[in-house]
């Protein structure tokens, strides 16, 4: 499907789309990209892959990024039948305790990959069976690739 | 009778063992924790981040021209590859038009050293199952690719020879001899890497069943490259999203339906045989003309974000570039293949034996610094 076809058909799926709030972009990107609220993600994600005509099997990125006021969480999708791609995002406001839900149980490879979002980032996932850090080692304090991480010893500031 | 030993003394039982961090099948410092029951595998656990460098964060606060130099260091048998995803990437964002002759050099250093890194996969493959011989074949011909890629780019492994624009500089006048005669020399050694390995009963035995990948899992799991491949999962981002001057080259996907570690090795053979094709079709026909269009001293790419992928010899790796309009990435992400590929060793080698665990993680061909990025 064409960005158009995926964003009328996407659109279709709530019935209140006001609640859910989904926001479709092409800005700045080559992706159809949509911005999701956290409480409706597993439920877009799922259906993202098991529609017939979406059938978004492969997960091919998951980004963590620190928007500076926000978390956030960037998913790239495509599906391996009809070639077509799609990107979603869900932030979450709050840095203290950042919690989104998981989707390795959609994709086996956001296992390892929410991993490294928490380790790096330490926004927390949702039924994730194993979400403990992956590359630092447990008595790590802070997550380094927050903007406002500092760690004299080890970072050169320019 | 019962077989039990001297008052129940002896029990079955799991127990734990590491493999690594300086374990020799693991090619690297990769620490994995089995969970065995006797040789019987229950649960395999990696324990990343021995030689972590956090370059994704340290591109935070480089020019784009450094990063490129950065990513030698995560994949390093794929660092032509490599460097060109960012450099691609960066091109894309400041639609550069790039003169077809850096596009086609660029595609035959890519599939040289394709080349070179399966020659070395294939190489330790056999070494990793008992056959030391063959290190000493893949060695003796990936040193020829190196020689080539010394002679033009000045570096054998890191080469750094992609810059954002095109190539750090010409060809080396004698690269298209050096080239061809590589290729009409490997086409004689190839049939020997068959007959001394592929045919090979005990390694048949080793690898045939062993590490079953479904393709329905290798697309759950992120699988690319040859592991997906193995499995009869279409993943050639080649063929599917083509750069370069790839759009141009007929070639083969090479693909496997068994899923088992000998179909990976299959795959990487059959690649060679496509590499050479591609090179061969091409390397008569290199366009005259720049071998880069200059860019400012100081690149900024515009607001927005840029994504590209691109298969080095390992599979998809992608670049994920978010710019605010700085000199400066506000984010970048490497999404490494075999971070994606190490994450189904628990999955294919659960109820294997120890031994068959080495098989597997030779066919998955990880190279540690592209995981621990």
């Amino acid at each position: 499907m064409t960005n158009v076809e995926l964003q009328k058909h996407i659109d279709n799926w709530f019935t209140d789309p006001g609640a859910v709030k989904l926001e479709f972009s092409e800005e700045g990107s080559q992706f159809l990209n949509i911005s999701i609220h956290p409480d409706y993600l597993h439920e877009l994600m799922w259906s993202l892959k098991h529609n017939k005509e979406t059938h978004l099997d492969y997960l091919f990125c998951l980004t963590g990024v620190d928007w500076g006021k926000e978390l956030g969480v960037v998913y790239h999708l495509e599906s391996t039948l009809h070639r077509h791609s799609l990107v979603v995002r869900a932030n979450v406001e709050d840095r203290e305790n950042p919690v989104l839900d998981s989707v390795q149980d959609i994709w086996a490879t956001a296992n390892f990959h929410e991993r490294e979002v928490y380790d790096f980032f330490g926004i927390k996932f949702n039924n994730h069976p194993n979400l403990k850090r992956l590359f630092l080692t447990d008595d790590w304090e802070g997550f380094p690739l927050r903007k406002d991480y500092v760690d004299e010893v080890n970072m050169v500031v320019k | 009778m019962e077989t039990t030993i001297v008052n129940n003394d002896f029990k079955s039982e799991e127990y734990f063992i590491n493999m690594g961090p300086q374990h020799p099948a693991t090619h690297g410092v990769l620490r994995l924790l089995l969970t065995i029951d006797g040789e019987i595998i229950k649960k395999v656990e990696p324990d990343l981040g021995y030689i972590h460098r956090s370059i994704e964060k340290m591109c935070e606060r480089d020019s784009y021209q450094q990063i490129v130099h950065l990513t030698d260091r995560m994949d390093y048998l794929s660092s032509h590859i490599n460097n060109e995803a960012v450099c691609l990437a960066v091109e894309n964002a400041l639609q550069l038009e790039i003169p077809e002759r850096v596009k086609v050099i660029r595609t035959i250093i890519d599939e040289l050293t394709r080349i070179a890194s399966h020659t070395l996969w294939w190489g330790v493959m056999g070494m990793d199952v008992g056959a030391l011989t063959t290190y000493f074949y893949g060695f003796r011909d990936r040193e020829l690719i190196n020689d080539i890629f010394e002679e033009t780019c000045g570096a054998r492994l890191t080469m750094n020879y992609n810059i954002p624009g095109g190539l750090m500089y010409d060809i080396h006048p004698n690269f298209v001899k050096r080239v061809k005669s590589f290729i009409a020399h490997f086409k004689t050694k190839l049939p020997e890497y068959d007959s001394l390995l592929t045919g090979n009963v005990i390694f048949q035995k080793r690898t045939k069943g062993v590490g079953i990948l479904t393709k329905a899992d290798a697309i759950s799991f992120g699988a690319s490259g040859p592991v997906g491949r193995g499995s009869g999962y279409s993943c050639d981002v080649r063929k599917h999203h083509p750069y370069s001057a790839l759009d141009k080259v007929p070639f083969n996907e090479a693909l496997q339906t068994e899923g088992d570690s000998f179909a990976r090795y299959l795959v990487r053979i059959q690649e060679m045989w496509e590499s050479m094709s591609i090179i061969e079709q091409l390397i008569d026909n290199i366009p005259e003309g720049d071998y880069n269009v200059p860019t400012n001293a100081v690149i900024k790419l515009p607001k927005g974000e840029f994504y590209q992928r691109v298969e080095t010899a390992r599979g998809e790796l992608g670049v994920y570039i978010i710019s605010t309009g700085t000199k400066n990435p506000y984010r970048l992400k490497f999404r490494s293949p075999g971070f994606s590929n190490l994450s189904l060793l628990n999955h294919i080698a659960v109820g294997g034996k120890i031994g068959d665990l080495v098989a597997t993680m030779a066919t998955l061909d990880l190279v540690i610094p592209d995981i621990d990025r």
